[in-house]
C-alpha cells in the first residue's frame, strides 16, 4: 500500500518508537516570536539545557509589537520586556533573530516561507497554533504550548502521537470573488470546527493545485480552525518556483538534490486516508462569517441562520453568539453595517493579498464611519508594496498603512476593536473578545474586507 | 511536572461547546507581567466578570458551590483554539484540576498532560448526566476522578470508565519531566543527526 505525504515525512523524522503509538519526533525548523520565544529560551537554559541546534532556530517579533508607523520596542510597553529578552537569549546562542526594523521581520509564518527557511519535507514547530500555515509549502508544521517549546529547544525533539489523516479535495474552478480564504471558510462551515481533531489535513484536488503559494499558506493556515493541528499540499513545480533563489533556501547542486528527493514526497496514487471529503468548487461562493466560531460561516448572498430552525445540539450556541454579535436571524448578512476593517495576519497578509485588496479599494474611499487598517505582513512585504504604490491605493482611500506584526488579529498589542464595535477582518478567530472585550468579528477574504471599508457595510465583492 | 492521582470535589457544569482558548485566558495577561501562577484571577475573566469588573452573579463560577470547584464539566472540543498553554496555567490557578468534556482541543490536551491537569474524555450523555446529578444535589454532590483506576465515580456512586495512553497515565501518576526522558535519548537523537546531514544536507543550515 502507498503512503501519504503526512506518512512519508512524519516516519522519515521517527528517531525510535516509543510504543503506545508516540514517537520520539526530529524537528528541522524551530521558529520563536515575542510572546513566548525569550521566555522559553530563558527556561531551557535556567533548566540546564542550552539550545541544542541554534542553527535549526529563528525568530521574529510579531506579537505585541505596536504597528503604528515609526513604532520602536517601547510603542507598546508591555512588550518591550518580551523583546529584550528575545535579544539576549538569541544573541547569546547565536540564534537569527529578524528584529524590528531589519530585512526579514514580520508575522512568523510570513517569515518562514518569504526567507526559505520553511522547506517541503520538513518537520516545523512554533508556540502559535496557526504554525500549520508552513503546510503550504510541504512542510510537517505544527503549532505547540510553552512547555513542548522548552522541549525542542533542549533536544530538537518531540514526543509525539500518530494523528490520523483526512484528505479535503477541492475540485474544479474557482467562482468569481473566491479565494483560498473562502475555501477554507467553506471547508470549516460543511465539517464543523472540531472535524479535524486528531487528524492530520493533506488538501489536495484540482482547485488546490491551481493555487499559488500564498493562496495555499492561507488555505493551511486555518486548519487549526477546524481542529487540526498540521494541514499540508503536496510540493510541486508552484512550490519550487517560489522557492529558488530565497535566501535560506539550498542552492546549486544542493537545490537541485532537495528537489528531487522533493518530488518523492506527495501521496502515492493508492495511499489512503482516514476520512475523505471532496468540495465542489461550484458551491463555493465569497464567505462571511456571522457568529463567534469559524464554523458560523455564510456565503455573502445569504441569510443570517435561524437557531430554531438549526441543528438541535446547535441551537444554544447560535442563539448565544448571535445575542453576542448583535444580529438578528432571517435578515441579509449583505448590508450589516461595520465600524472597522482590518487587513492583515499571519492569514492574508502577503502582497497578493495586499493586491486584492487595493483592486477594490483603487479610485475610492472609505465609508465615513469605517476606521481601516492595512497591516503588512513583513518588511519585505510592506516594501514591495510601496515600491508598487499600494500605500498609496490604501492612502488616498483613507486607509491607515502600518508596520509589519499581528495586531488586531489577536489585540496582544494593546491595538483593539472597541468593545460592541463590528469588524470584518481577514485574519482566523471570530471569538468572543478575539479582537478586544466586546469587539464583534466578521471573518472574511481581504477583498471582501476592503468592499466593506468601501460600502460601510458587510458587502458581496461580486457586486463592487 | 505536578502529580495526579486522585481528586474528589464539586464538579462545575460549563455545559457549553467550544470553549476556546482565548475564553479561558486572554492574551493580554500573558503579555502583562503577570507570573505563571497569578493567572487564576483572570481565567474565564469575560464571563466571570462584567464589563465593570464586578462579578457577575449570573455566571456559575460565581455561584456557590461552585466557586471552589476542582472539576469542569463541559461539552464537545474544550480548549479549541490558540496554542497558549496560559489556558492551562489560568485553569490550575483558578483551582481546577481537571476537565471532563468529550474530547478536547489537540494542543490544549497536550498543554494539560505537561502540567499535572487531567482532560478526561467521556461520552456526552455521561457528562450531561453528571450535570444532572450536581445540580439535583447542591452543596452536598461530589464527583471523583481515579487515574490509577481509570474511572470516574459521579455524586451518587456510578462508577464511569475512562481511556487514557498507558504513557501518559504512567508520567501524570509520576509526575515525570519530558525532558529528562528525551535526553536519555541523547545517543539515539545524535545518531539520527548524523545520518540525516548526509541524506537531506540542505536542511542543515
Amino acid at each position: 500500500m502507498g503512503k501519504t505525504l503526512f506518512d512519508k515525512i512524519w516516519d522519515s523524522h521517527v528517531i525510535t518508537d516509543l510504543g503506545n503509538r508516540f514517537v520520539l519526533l526530529h524537528i528541522d525548523r524551530l521558529l520563536l516570536h515575542d510572546m513566548s520565544g525569550g521566555k522559553a529560551l530563558k527556561e531551557a537554559i535556567e533548566k540546564g539545557y542550552p539550545p541544542a541546534q541554534p542553527r535549526l532556530t529563528y525568530g521574529t517579533p510579531d506579537h505585541t509589537m505596536s504597528t503604528k508607523p515609526g513604532r520602536t520596542e517601547k510603542t507598546h510597553p508591555p512588550g518591550e520586556p518580551l523583546i529584550l529578552s528575545m535579544r539576549e537569549t538569541t544573541s547569546a546562542y547565536g540564534i537569527k533573530l529578524f528584529d524590528l526594523g531589519q530585512d526579514g521581520q514580520g508575522i512568523v509564518h510570513v517569515m518562514g516561507p518569504e526567507q526559505g527557511l520553511t522547506l517541503p519535507g520538513t518537520t516545523l514547530v512554533c508556540g502559535d497554533s496557526h504554525t500549520s500555515t508552513h503546510g503550504g509549502m510541504g512542510s510537517l508544521a505544527f503549532g505547540i504550548g510553552s512547555s513542548e517549546l522548552v522541549h525542542v529547544i533542549a533536544t530538537q525533539t518531540m514526543v509525539q502521537r500518530k494523528p490520523k489523516r483526512l484528505r479535503a479535495s477541492f475540485e474544479g474552478k474557482l467562482m468569481p470573488g473566491v479565494t483560498a480564504k473562502d475555501m477554507i471558510l467553506h471547508l470549516i462551515g460543511e465539517l464543523g470546527t472540531a472535524a479535524g481533531t486528531g487528524y492530520s489535513v493533506e488538501y489536495a484536488g484540482s482547485a488546490v493545485r491551481a493555487l499559488p503559494i500564498e493562496a495555499r499558506l492561507t488555505l493551511c493556515n486555518l486548519t487549526i480552525e477546524m481542529g487540526a493541528r498540521t494541514g499540508m499540499v503536496a510540493p510541486d513545480d508552484t512550490t519550487y518556483e517560489y522557492l529558488n533563489g530565497r535566501d535560506y533556501a539550498p542552492k546549486g547542486a544542493m537545490w537541485d538534490r532537495a528537489v528531487a528527493h522533493w518530488r518523492t514526497l506527495p501521496s502515492d496514487p493508492d495511499a489512503e486516508f482516514d476520512r475523505e471529503h471532496t468540495v465542489d468548487m461550484k458551491n463555493v461562493a465569497p464567505q462571511i462569517t456571522w457568529g463567534t466560531s469559524p464554523e458560523h460561516v455564510i456565503a455573502v448572498d445569504r441569510a443570517i441562520p435561524d437557531p430554531s430552525t438549526g441543528p438541535e445540539e446547535k441551537r444554544g450556541a447560535w442563539e448565544a453568539a448571535l445575542k453576542y454579535q448583535g444580529l438578528e436571524p432571517g435578515k441579509p448578512i449583505e448590508g450589516t453595517k461595520v465600524d472597522w476593517v482590518f487587513i492583515g495576519s499571519c492569514t492574508n497578509s502577503r502582497i497578493s493579498d495586499l493586491r486584492a485588496a487595493a483592486t477594490i479599494v483603487k479610485g475610492r474611499h472609505k465609508a465615513d464611519h469605517v476606521t481601516a487598517w492595512v497591516v503588512p505582513g513583513s518588511v519585505r512585504i510592506k516594501q514591495e508594496a510601496e515600491a508598487e504604490g499600494l500605500d498609496r491605493v490604501f492612502l488616498d482611500a483613507g486607509f491607515e498603512w502600518r508596520e509589519p506584526g499581528c495586531s488586531m488579529c489577536l489585540a496582544s498589542n494593546g491595538e483593539r476593536v472597541p468593545p460592541g464595535k463590528r469588524s470584518v477582518s481577514t485574519s482566523n478567530r471570530n471569538f468572543v473578545g478575539r479582537q478586544g472585550p466586546g469587539a464583534r468579528t466578521h471573518l472574511a477574504s481581504p477583498a471582501m474586507a476592503a468592499a466593506a471599508a468601501i460600502k460601510g457595510a458587510i458587502a458581496d465583492v461580486r457586486k463592487i | 511536572m505536578d502529580k495526579f492521582t486522585k481528586v474528589t470535589g464539586v464538579a462545575t457544569p460549563l455545559m457549553r461547546q467550544n470553549v476556546d482558548t482565548d475564553l479561558i485566558i486572554r492574551i493580554e495577561r500573558l503579555v502583562d507581567n503577570v507570573t505563571r501562577d497569578g493567572l487564576g484571577p483572570y481565567c474565564f475573566e469575560q464571563i466571570r466578570f462584567k464589563p465593570d469588573g464586578s462579578e457577575d452573579p449570573d455566571c456559575i463560577f460565581n455561584q456557590k458551590p461552585y466557586r471552589d470547584a476542582p472539576i469542569i464539566l463541559s461539552r464537545e472540543n474544550f480548549g479549541c483554539g490558540s496554542s497558549r498553554e496560559g489556558a492551562v496555567w489560568a485553569l490550575k490557578g483558578m483551582g481546577i484540576r481537571a476537565v471532563i468534556a468529550p474530547y478536547f482541543g489537540d494542543i490544549f490536551n497536550n498543554n494539560c498532560f505537561q502540567n499535572g491537569l487531567l482532560p478526561v474524555a467521556l461520552p456526552i450523555h455521561e457528562i450531561e448526566q453528571l450535570a444532572d446529578e450536581m445540580k439535583a444535589s447542591p452543596g452536598n454532590a461530589r464527583v471523583t476522578i481515579d487515574l490509577e483506576n481509570c474511572q470516574v465515580v459521579s455524586p451518587t456512586g456510578r462508577t464511569i470508565p475512562f481511556q487514557i495512553d498507558a504513557r501518559r497515565q504512567h508520567a501524570m501518576l509520576n509526575g515525570l519531566d519530558d525532558i529528562a526522558q528525551t535526553m536519555a535519548r541523547k545517543d539515539e537523537i545524535a545518531a539520527w543527526q548524523t545520518q540525516d546531514k548526509t541524506a537531506r544536507p540542505w536542511v542543515w543550515l
